[in-house]
């Protein structure tokens, strides 16, 4: 495998001249795996972000093929594209996916489970940015706690998310998939390695990518890579590798108590006491424990 | 391929619409840059040629040639990414002139 | 040709097998089933060369389809009842796209209370999202359908899904004698499908994507007129079908002892068997009855019944459907269609077979009988002391 980097990878640029809002973390991670996989891949994706600033007649930001797909069947339209195209007699192609954290982890998961079960060969990529952007910032179950979002609003009785972040990763890690990883899009050069290597993998492939948004989250448009690099230094975000039935964990904690510059830093945050900070650093290291345990490090 | 602007760019009806949904790949119409209130200037000297700013710009708006980098300030929303993201301050953020 | 003692689903599922459909998905459900359970032998067996997609949902079964038809490939998918109306967002969208999907419909009743039984409540609610919508009669006829709906909706001025309805156990699970024509002369009469609306790697394409309010209009007078101009092909096709297979089919609707009929009943599906039969009983009685069998629901065929019963003194419309709060779905159609042709005829609606309910050779005289009392009212039949 050649690992791609900033200089190898292609001038082409296939998501360009899109409305997203400056800084978006999404828009680099969809850019950044289609300069990857190249021209012979076939992009698909739902209600989203992604799609309602790239895909607005006659706007079309896409240089490769690309649809939009209904928001909860973007893993079935993908199995649909790869067999229609090898009904075609066509090789030589990529279908991958781009869904936001709510079309994964809520109205897609269905959709997903049954791609994962047959093993259509596929990549799905769910680029996270926490929350239901397009519409305004309300809360999916990728939501992190504590987060404020416009539907687990602070007031008086709650403080923003009481629920903890779905841990889509090892959900679809559990179905035996042949390949899962976790990315952020502050640490490009291992994101770019994981979509590489799912392209060379048959059968079905799983990314989940960190991509801050800055306007949701409430920080300045150039912090997006800081935050995305943060939340994988502090321990919130591991990045990770499933294969052949094994977890590998890629990084170690950098920064034990980075977590209270990463949540201070973000206005989603800013109503949490220390209690609450406490209460995200103790599930961070019950996380941690189940990793040092039983993945392997790398 | 790369997206861009089109030139000749029809009145829109019934007869020059598409029959479908579906068009050509990377058709453009518009331009971004009236989105930004602050522009990158790369110093060419103290540029190294890292490509870091090249492979984080969000909107690929960072491009590169014979080994240095340039701006596409028709999509440069002005995020600032590329200015934090140089270990070698070689990009700065100026405030655009109205 | 051949002759076969099959129920109407295996009729249909062997109308699929003779159109080579290259991409198939469906999610079971009764009385569907039979038609995924033979085209998943078929496929198995290689008697049919295509991908069958076992998804997880009947709203995947459709994302599923679009997304292969995206790639200019033809295809299937068949539901029933709930899973239609779970599947429902994906209807327009399939529409809109203009992708032309063949979707098989067995009509069951909607839940709640639950029921698998046959009513028309299913797809009746689901006539506004820009599929065709064709109702089957007997066996045969499902079987051509099936073969003819790929030629109509695949025609370029078309470009329309197409969902072809049958009689929840009454269509699905009755046995009847079945001609089945051979693949060569399948292949003689539905031409390989091509479109330019697909995924290309030579020319890469934008798909399924938005439009705002300055353009949406345009894409969606678009979809109106595709369908609109399959009130064309729909004849044409019929008449090739007629040459080739020797099988004549009639347009929108099928008129059956109308030319000087009085009292007419219009309904559409199975239950036009039974009423043509009463139409003969009472025409011995004196009644000059006939019978319309709607075909086509989309694109509606308000010109055809207007003109056929422009002599008549009274119309009924039978139907298993109720559109709650107002009358059957296809009775306001019926309405409407009259009013905007400058018919004056006395109305009247009569709703049954509600939950798979029989209808019966009475149930129908009485339908005539009061039209000859001068009856202008809606009303279920197979339930005393109700007044809607």
């Amino acid at each position: 495998m050649i690992v791609p980097n900033a200089r190898n990878i292609t001038e082409d640029e296939y998501f360009f001249g899109h409305k997203a809002c400056a800084g978006c973390g999404g828009s680099l991670a969809v850019r950044i795996a289609l300069k990857v996989l190249g021209e012979r891949a076939v992009a698909v994706l739902p209600a989203g972000c992604m799609s309602a600033v790239g895909f607005n007649f006659p706007q079309l930001c896409f240089g490769n093929n690309a649809m939009i797909s209904t928001f909860a069947g973007t893993a079935s339209m993908m199995t649909g594209v790869e067999a229609g195209l090898r009904a075609r007699g066509i090789s030589d192609f990529q279908i991958v996916g781009f869904a936001g954290d709510g079309g994964t982890a809520d109205i897609g998961i269905q959709a997903l489970s049954g791609a994962i079960d047959r093993n259509d060969d596929i990549i799905y990529i769910c680029y996270d940015n926490e929350a239901y952007m397009n519409t305004g910032t309300q809360k999916s179950s990728l939501t992190p706690f504590g987060a404020s979002t416009t539907t687990t609003p602070v007031t008086g009785r709650v403080k923003g998310n009481t629920h903890e972040k779905k841990n889509m990763f090892e959900i679809v890690a559990a179905h035996g998939i042949p390949y899962a990883a976790t990315a952020s899009i502050g640490y490009l050069e291992d994101y770019m390695r994981k979509v590489r290597k799912a392209s060379e993998i048959r059968g079905t492939k799983y990314i989940h990518v960190l991509a801050p948004c800055p306007t949701g989250w409430g920080v300045d448009s150039d912090e997006t890579i800081d935050l995305a690099r943060a939340a994988v230094d502090c321990g919130l975000w591991p990045l990770a590798e499933y294969e052949n039935g094994v977890f590998h964990i890629n990084r170690e904690i950098k920064d034990l108590d980075g977590i209270r510059s990463y949540v201070r830093g973000q206005k989603r945050f800013r109503h949490l006491k220390d209690s609450d900070l406490e209460h995200i650093e103790k599930m961070r290291d019950l996380r941690w424990e189940g990793i040092n345990k039983t993945w392997i490090k790398n | 391929m790369k997206p861009y602007i089109r030139d000749n760019v029809p009145i829109w009806n019934m007869e020059t619409c598409p029959k479908n949904t579906s068009y050509e790949a990377g058709f453009l119409v518009s331009k971004n840059s009236g989105w930004r209130e602050i522009r990158p200037i790369i110093d060419s000297i103290k540029c190294t040629g890292c490509l870091q700013c090249y492979l984080y710009c969000p909107d690929g708006a960072i491009y590169r040639e014979n080994g240095k980098v340039f701006v596409d300030y028709d999509f440069c929303k002005g995020c600032g990414i590329c200015s934090k993201i140089c270990k070698h301050d070689s990009i700065i953020m100026k405030v655009e002139r109205q | 040709m051949t002759r076969f003692f099959i129920s109407g689903n295996e009729a249909f599922a062997h109308g699929i097998r003779l159109a080579r459909p290259e991409v198939i998905s469906a999610y079971p459900i009764t009385p569907q089933t039979i038609v995924v359970e033979r085209l998943s032998e078929m496929v198995g067996s290689g008697v049919l060369n295509s991908e069958f997609i076992h998804v997880e949902s009947e709203h995947s079964a459709l994302s599923c389809v679009i997304g292969a038809s995206a790639t200019g490939v033809r295809t299937f998918t068949a539901t029933s009842s709930q899973g239609l109306l779970y599947m429902a967002e994906c209807l327009p969208y399939a529409a809109g796209g203009r992708f032309p999907i063949v979707m098989m419909n067995a009509n069951r009743s909607t839940a709640l209370p639950w029921n698998i039984y046959g009513d028309q409540r299913d797809s009746l609610s689901q006539l506004d999202c820009g599929w065709i919508q064709v109702y089957a009669q007997d066996a045969q006829e499902s079987l051509d359908l099936a073969l003819m709906s790929y030629r109509i909706s695949e025609n370029c001025d078309v470009s329309t899904p197409f969902m072809i309805n049958l009689d929840g156990f009454h269509l699905t699970h009755t046995y009847e004698p079945v001609d089945i024509p051979d693949q060569d002369q399948a292949d003689a009469f539905l031409p390989e499908y091509s479109t330019e609306n697909r995924i290309d790697f030579d020319n890469p394409k934008n798909l399924c994507f938005s439009a705002g309010p300055e353009y949406n209009t345009i894409f969606k007078i678009g979809e109106h007129i595709g369908i609109q101009n399959s009130r064309k092909e729909i004849l044409e096709t019929e008449e090739s079908f007629a040459k080739l297979f020797g099988r004549r089919y009639t347009g929108l609707i099928e008129k059956y002892l109308c030319e000087d009929a009085e009292f007419v009943i219009i309904t559409l599906g199975s239950i036009s068997g039974l009423c043509k039969n009463v139409t003969e009983s009472m025409r011995k009685k004196g009644i000059r009855a006939g019978v319309i069998r709607i075909r086509y629901m989309r694109p509606f065929p308000h010109k055809e019944i207007s003109v056929a019963v422009s002599g008549a003194k009274s119309v009924c419309v039978l139907e298993k459907d109720i559109s709650f709060g107002y009358a059957g779905t296809v009775f306001i159609n019926v309405c409407a269609a009259l009013h905007n042709e400058g018919v004056c005829v006395p109305t009247l609606n009569r709703i049954g077979g509600l939950g798979g309910k029989d209808i019966t050779e009475n149930d129908i005289q009485k339908i005539f009988l009061d039209m000859v009392e001068g009856k202008k009212d809606i009303a279920f039949i197979g339930v005393e002391g109700v007044n809607i």
